[in-house]
């Protein structure tokens, strides 16, 4: 353990020093994975002997989106909101109880395990916790290795050296790969996680909270390096945080998540400077912000009273109505639909607007074929294709309330 | 002399392997009624210093000395049995994980209860409506009914709020928190911020907030202390701190923190390298491995001298600990431009 004191042994780093900017959207790339109305409930059982389903968690209830090729999604909220979950299910370490993953055109929701194995090499994830993700009594070398050998991808005499090769990519010390993962810190040990990831190849990453449990100055360096590996292998991320800067940074295409479901999604600009979900509001108003307050600035917070409800029994209509300043009738009756208002946006809100020009009758009124206080409209028909995953090239402009195009 | 006053402050703990020298020459100054954060990585000695004013490490193979005086009192003077008398009264500490700080099998009041009736002659019934008015304090919905309940039947944010009406209980001037948001949502944060706040206005205490994160510093405290290695090395004014922070380890905690607003160009610059090891840190400056700017002071002196710590060159009442001869230009030439380029474009 001594000799791996990181003050005196020089690491080598190569990426780390690069300073890198944000990532840029292109909005004609293709999709690498396309998700369409992603449901998972999982059941709560009562006690007893007889195991009755008295309940289901609905962690994941209809969620869509699009991941382009080399390109990267985030995804956050809060704990609890299903994100984590939404991960799994794409990985298919969790099997949904309904939708569509759509991966290289190919559903992948119900796979059986074996027709799975080709597809572990094109999806691979990063977890969170880089002490408990790594097998404490494998070496550093076994552990990447572990994916070469089991999918026969090079001679067995040739795994070390592409073990080393990957180490290097890394910014790992590839003479280190005899070593256990005790021996490193948490920032290197994040590092053999990814190098893991990168062994097969894969086409799409999903990230689960990458780097919060690492210290900040090293945060950055992993995130400068999953930027680089991302460009270099043209890879495309699923990136999911609960720090919303750090998905700033890294995700030109954010969805924000409550309660499983998605209620806004748009590219970065769009959703950080003029979000129009009160949640996202909310959300971006509580993160506290170094920059402002060091020229002297400080933004009026929203206050969200209370805890996220349960997932057991999530409220009627709008999940998010109950602690919502602009609740109203119709939020109770009638779920909001996941809108397109723009180009590359979409809100699921009655009152959807920019913070301080909310509308004050329900924009959703002629999807959803109801009146203002949620009441069905006879012979009003509700939209149907409302949730379906990507972006379409017509959208509802919320100042005309009509449907508008390029 | 101020309500807290902590001078060259040493906690060394013996192991096997040596020494590890958790802090290290420590000194900072706290009025009633004021915050002061304390920055820094983990394994900066940001806790350890600060429950050894708790006198947390009595009993332990760690070996503190200087002079802590609260209120006038040397805390490393006094016997065991003040020391008792005082914590839980005269102050407090809130921890990070609420979780593991409360005890599983005790109803939250019991445990909150039990706080106060240590300190104070009551029956149990005024304990337990103390609880209750306490509980309601800090926000929690039906307290007659929640006090009854046990730590796993609160979520997060209500453990946090059980865990700050445990310490505010006996009304201490001094309250410790360590990252006591770091285990929670950023909404909920939001929340215990404000609530600190609050208390703070109406009890007049002292709070140390111990945390990495800079934005919770910059909406919270007052002062700032950067910790790297067991060593202060910066200490001042919050705004001066952030605005015109001298010491390229501060440099690097603004610049590898991404934004929520301003610029997306603006660039991530990690701090090379890690955190050095306690046991033997590198000689001269604790920073120098890492820093990119040693090769601007003359004769290798980073890397032999530790510097001491210097009024700032921007002026306050602020401190460093650097060789650079021109912090300030070259934060404002160098680093600036990279992390923040609009906020130079507002300033002019």
């Amino acid at each position: 353990m001594t000799d791996m004191d990181p003050a005196t042994v020089p690491v080598a780093e190569p990426s780390a020093i690069r300073a890198h900017a944000a990532s840029t959207l292109d909005p004609n790339a293709k999709q690498v994975l396309s998700v369409e109305n992603l449901r998972m409930y999982f059941p709560v059982k009562a006690n007893g002997i007889i195991r009755r389903t008295v309940g289901h968690v609905q962690a994941v209830d209809g969620v869509s989106f699009q991941v382009p090729e080399g390109g990267s999604l985030g995804l956050v909220g809060e704990s609890g909101c299903g994100k984590s979950t939404t991960g799994r299910l794409i990985a298919r370490l969790l099997e949904p109880t309904a939708g569509k993953i759509e991966f290289q055109g190919r559903d992948i929701a119900h796979l059986s395990s074996r027709e799975l194995m080709p597809l572990r090499r094109e999806i691979q994830m990063i977890f969170q916790d880089p002490a408990t993700s790594l097998n404490p009594r494998h070496t550093v070398g076994a552990i990447v290795g572990a994916a070469l050998e089991i999918h026969k991808v090079v001679p067995k005499d040739k795994i070390i050296p592409r073990v080393q090769e990957l180490l290097e990519v890394v910014g790992l010390n590839p003479e280190h790969y005899n070593r256990y993962p005790h021996e490193f810190s948490g920032g290197q040990r994040q590092r053999i996680g990814i190098a893991r990831a990168l062994t097969l190849q894969p086409k799409l990453l999903v990230a689960d909270e990458p780097v919060s449990a690492l210290d900040v100055s090293i945060q950055a360096q992993v995130i400068n390096l999953l930027q680089d590996v991302q460009r270099e292998f043209g890879i495309g991320f699923l990136f999911i945080a609960h720090d919303l800067a750090v998905v700033r940074h890294f995700c030109p295409e954010v969805a924000v998540m409550y309660l499983g479901k998605i209620v806004e999604i748009a590219d970065r600009d769009t959703l950080y400077n003029r979000p129009h979900h009160p949640y996202t509001q909310a959300l971006l108003s509580a993160v506290p912000d170094v920059k402002q307050a060091a020229i002297g600035g400080r933004r009026e917070r929203i206050r969200l009273e209370g805890d996220v409800p349960s997932p057991i029994l999530p409220p009627s209509g709008c999940r998010f109505r109950t602690r919502c300043q602009f609740a109203q009738e119709i939020c109770a009756k009638v779920e909001p639909p996941l809108l397109q208002i723009c180009r590359r946006h979409k809100v699921a809100c009655h009152f959807a607007g920019e913070l301080g020009h909310h509308p004050s009758t329900p924009v959703t009124m002629g999807v959803c074929g109801v009146d203002e206080h949620g009441s069905p409209v006879a012979g009003e028909t509700p939209d149907v294709q409302l949730n379906e995953a990507g972006f379409s090239d017509t959208w509802l402009d919320l100042q005309t309330g009509q449907r508008t195009g390029a | 002399m101020s309500f807290l006053s902590v001078r060259d402050l040493v906690v060394h703990f013996k192991t096997v392997d040596g020494v590890v020298k958790a802090t290290e020459g420590l000194s900072y100054e706290l009025e009633r009624g004021k915050t002061l954060g304390i920055v820094g990585e983990s394994g900066s000695g940001k806790s350890v210093s600060s429950s050894a004013i708790l006198g947390l490490h009595r009993g332990t193979n760690a070996q503190v000395s200087g002079e802590i005086f609260l209120d006038g009192v040397d805390l490393l003077k006094i016997n065991d049995e003040s020391i008792r008398r005082k914590r839980g009264r005269e102050m407090a500490m809130i921890f990070q994980d609420p979780l593991s700080a409360m005890h599983p099998y005790y109803t939250v009041g019991n445990q909150i209860a039990e706080a106060y009736r240590i300190h104070n002659d009551v029956t149990k019934k005024q304990a337990r409506a103390r609880t209750i008015e306490m509980l309601d304090r800090v926000g929690i919905p039906q307290p007659d009914r929640r006090v009854d309940d046990y730590p796993h039947q609160f979520s997060g944010g209500m453990r946090q709020r059980a865990m700050i009406a445990m310490a505010l209980i006996n009304d201490p001037g001094l309250v410790i928190a360590d990252e006591p948001t770091t285990a929670l949502d950023v909404t909920v944060q939001a929340q215990i911020l404000d609530l600190l706040q609050d208390l703070q206005r109406e009890f007049n205490s002292a709070i140390i907030i111990i945390t990495h994160d800079l934005g919770v510093v910059a909406e919270m405290a007052d002062d700032v202390l950067v910790m790297y290695a067991g060593r202060a090395v910066e200490y001042g004014p919050c705004k001066e701190i952030l605005v015109h922070p001298e010491m390229p380890y501060t440099w690097g905690l603004l610049s590898s923190v991404p934004d929520v607003v301003g610029d997306t160009d603006a660039k991530l610059i990690p701090i090379r390298g890690n955190p050095p090891s306690l046991l033997s840190p590198p000689p001269g400056c604790p920073f120098n491995p890492r820093c990119d700017h040693r090769d601007k002071v003359p004769g290798d002196l980073c890397r032999t001298t530790l510097p001491e710590l210097t009024p700032a060159r921007a002026g306050g009442n602020h401190v460093k600990r650097c060789h650079l001869a021109n912090p300030d230009e070259v934060y404002a030439t160098e680093v600036l431009p990279e992390i923040a380029p609009d906020m130079i474009e507002e300033q002019a």
